[in-house]
């Protein structure tokens, strides 16, 4: 029994070292030589300021912006150190309420655009979203081009930009990053599109 | 359903089939008792180890050492990570200064991490810091991952040895496990998730000035700073292990659902490949060990047979969307442009298909990360993750825990079937009888009654329906969720449900405990009561188990013995729900 308590010990303080030492480490050690962007966070630096991460949704409320999908971490919208869903249950009375309310404004933001893409109310799993549906880019195309003063066709093609399509032809859904987009229409974004989806 | 639900499901379960093989038949290798090219790789290594750990690689352990050294190692491991937790104030490598975890939370996720569960009653970006992210829950999946495989290993050698006292070297096959399986893999998916966007460093948390300001979206002229705080930390090497060890506990709050742990499609697909990975390509591993390798196949096809039609169910429910939606004019139809279905609780780079075939492949395996919020699918979309953890977790299962989970289900099986034909029941040469039966069923039908009894003292209890984010049958089935999470060591949650209470801390821990290690010692009793037997040949009334017939008994015991003991509560839930919310 001895000998068995003195072996899980020493056993388990040298698994210690190697998984939760060792191995970290190497990772971070090749994950900043080999991917140095995608370690620390995909960043969007402009200027010295960090303007958000590509990978995190952010919140945006003028008609001059793409509006990403409502966000349920509290206590404000897209707090990015406190991510969660709305965990509200399909017949949950509360949803309903906040689906009305959401698709209410749109309507007013948006008259005749259409019915309303599902994605555009309800609230995402991580409450950081980055990206919307095609639809619902394309369902606010008319305001942004509105309050922009731009042509409907300019800003279609800056949401085609920011496009990405199913990864590998198959995989996931396609999707446009809003923050993306919107840093488009501000002229912030000096990016080209590649193939992966990475590149700034 | 689109053509691409169909394309992507039939594409995933073509990955982890056809990686059953290769990685099946290096792990055999990997734990073989004769020297081969892989150990032979290793042997250095294993070898400092064992000079240090003063463990004689050698010593043959009876079942009952081999069950007390599991016990004892496991004991260890729990302890350290609650000190970790309690102590991390004081270490380094906590840049947000997050102090020590409360205790009643500590000894929750202590359970939870070393039982392999990872039931998550904490939010990892705002609980805890990088060096128990590393020293403490990165280890413990680890360990629990091998710790499983372990027990597997010592109970495949209960069918292969004869008239033998023991079962092999606990120090042993945990070692192997970790060195030649679970490191390497982690090591490859680690790096080819940060290549997509997993972060992976050890800097403070990062501040953003958000494009349009806070105070503006708020519509107030409030002059407070617009900023965004971005979590960062050692994620992907701590993900990487999370899903191929069927661990489940999440780098964040939101699990694989963040995008900083799981940003792309193609993170997506690794991460959801990795969880079914191991525990199917063991089925391998088994059949090659027990001299067999139709067995294999045939406990590989029982568990796919069940899993193909529930995935197909999930994704089909929840691209139907949700009729409380349809009156309100919301778009729920899949198009070229969007997704459609029930997106509350989904992330759009997943949409429908990425969600369903994650939220079945993590509840057949006892994995439990999430890529999607559990709590807002559709009735009938939510019965069948749940229904797959109450099955036991032997549809792959856990590492190790879901194929010694379905070997228990075969002793039963083949029990029954003795019973039929008025025969003493075998398998694989060995004779079942009353001890191996009785320890079966204990196996089987300790998280059965852990779920029922534990939901019963919940729903009874107010502390118990204290934390419900839902009503009706709906906050039920958050409740009922919770216990058959804990007591079937999955770990994913109707997150709704604030578990994060003296109550539920103390239920889901006791349960986590109690469907861990008294299986495992069960299944070892029967390993050493196997080995302890003389080999039987095959003749003419022995009934084969590498055959059609055999594997559909095998899925009707499992799935009679899920469904009488669940139907009942799953009426008051899910059920339950459906029926209303189809009735409006």
């Amino acid at each position: 029994m001895r000998s068995l308590i003195r072996q899980s010990l020493s056993l388990l303080l040298a698994m210690t070292l190697i998984t939760g030492l060792m191995y970290p480490l190497a990772v971070t050690a090749l994950a900043q030589a080999l991917f140095p962007r995608q370690a620390n966070g995909s960043l969007i630096v402009r200027g010295g300021r960090v303007l958000g991460s590509r990978l995190i949704g952010q919140p945006f409320r003028s008609a001059g912006y793409f509006w990403s999908r409502p966000s349920a971490t509290a206590p404000r919208p897209y707090d990015a150190a406190a991510s969660s869903g709305s965990n509200l249950g399909p017949d949950n009375p509360a949803l309903r309420a906040a689906v009305a309310r959401r698709v209410a404004a749109l309507r007013a933001a948006d008259p005749g655009a259409g019915p309303v893409p599902v994605d555009l109310v309800t609230a995402s799993a991580s409450g950081l979203d980055p990206d919307i549906s095609s639809a619902a880019a394309l369902y606010q195309l008319a305001r942004v081009a509105r309050a922009r003063h731009l042509s409907a066709a300019q800003v279609r093609a800056m949401i085609d930009a920011s496009t990405r399509g199913r990864q590998l032809g198959v995989l996931g859904e396609p999707r446009v990053n809003v923050l993306e987009l919107n840093l488009r229409l501000d002229g912030l974004w000096h990016g080209r599109r590649t193939s992966r989806g990475l590149a700034r | 359903m689109t053509g691409n639900d169909w394309l992507q499901m039939g594409l995933y379960l073509a990955a982890v089939l056809l990686l059953v093989k290769p990685l099946g038949a290096y792990m055999a290798k990997a734990f073989a008792e004769q020297p081969n090219r892989v150990t032979r790789l290793g042997a250095p290594v294993e070898r400092a180890l064992y000079r240090l750990c003063g463990i004689r690689a050698d010593e043959e352990m009876t079942w009952q050492r081999y069950a007390i050294a599991m016990l004892l190692f496991n004991l260890a491991g729990l302890l350290v990570l609650y000190l970790l937790q309690r102590v991390q104030g004081w270490l380094p490598l906590d840049p947000q200064h997050f102090g020590a975890v409360p205790a009643g939370l500590a000894m929750n996720t202590a359970i939870s991490f070393a039982s392999n569960t990872n039931w998550q009653a904490y939010a990892g970006e705002s609980t805890m810091g990088y060096l128990t992210d590393m020293l403490g829950l990165t280890v413990q999946n680890f360990l629990s991952a091998a710790t499983g495989i372990a027990i597997l290993l010592a109970v495949i050698r209960g069918f292969t040895r004869r008239s033998a006292q023991t079962v092999g070297n606990f120090w042993v096959d945990t070692t192997r496990a970790t060195l030649y399986v679970l490191l390497p893999l982690s090591l490859l998916l680690a790096l080819a998730l940060v290549s997509q966007g997993v972060i992976q460093n050890l800097h403070p948390y990062v501040q953003a000035h958000l494009l349009q300001s806070a105070a503006q979206t708020a519509g107030r002229a409030a002059a407070t700073p617009a900023t965004q705080t971005l979590p960062m930390g050692p994620a992907a090497s701590q993900v990487a292990i999370k899903q191929l060890g069927t661990n489940g506990g999440g780098f964040f709050n939101v699990n694989s659902a963040h995008p900083f742990e799981n940003p792309t499609p193609l993170s997506n697909f690794l991460e959801m490949l990795a969880i079914l990975l191991i525990p199917a390509a063991l089925c391998w591993t088994f059949g090659e060990m027990v001299g067999d390798r139709r067995q294999g196949w045939a406990l590989l096809a029982a568990m796919t047979v069940i899993f193909v039609p529930l995935m197909i169910g999930c994704v089909a429910a929840e691209q139907a969307g949700n009729p409380a939606l349809h009156a309100l004019g919301v778009d729920q139809h899949a198009s070229a442009l969007q997704a459609g279905g029930n997106m509350e609780g989904k992330e759009v780079r997943f949409g429908i298909v990425d969600s369903g075939i994650w939220s079945t492949a993590t509840t057949a395996a006892s994995n439990g990360s999430v890529n999607s919020m559990l709590d807002s699918y559709t009735p009938l979309g939510g019965l069948i993750p749940l229904w797959l953890i109450q099955l036991g977790e032997v549809v792959y299962g856990g590492v190790g825990s879901g194929l010694y989970g379905m070997l228990a289900f075969a002793i039963v099986a083949v029990f029954i079937a003795g019973l039929m034909v008025g025969r003493t029941p075998e398998y694989l040469g060995k004779k079942i009888e009353a001890y191996e039966m009785k320890m079966a069923s204990l196996v089987v039908l300790i998280p059965c009654a852990l779920v029922v009894v534990g939901t019963a003292i919940a729903v009874l209890a107010p502390a118990g329906l204290a934390g419900l984010a839902n009503h009706g049958a709906h906050g039920f089935t958050e409740i009922l969720y919770a216990l058959s999470s804990a007591s079937n060591n999955n770990g994913s949650a109707f997150a709704g449900l604030n578990a994060d209470s003296p109550f539920y801390n103390t239920l889901l821990g006791i349960c986590m405990f109690i469907a861990r290690y008294p299986l495992a010692i069960g299944m070892l009793a029967i390993a050493g009561s196997l080995a302890a037997k003389k080999h039987v040949p095959a003749s003419a009334g022995t009934l084969p188990t590498a055959t059609p017939l055999f594997v559909t008994m095998l899925v009707v015991t499992v799935v009679v013995v899920g469904a009488l003991t669940f139907l009942p509560a799953l009426a008051l839930g899910p059920i339950a729900e459906s029926l209303m919310l189809h009735g409006h």
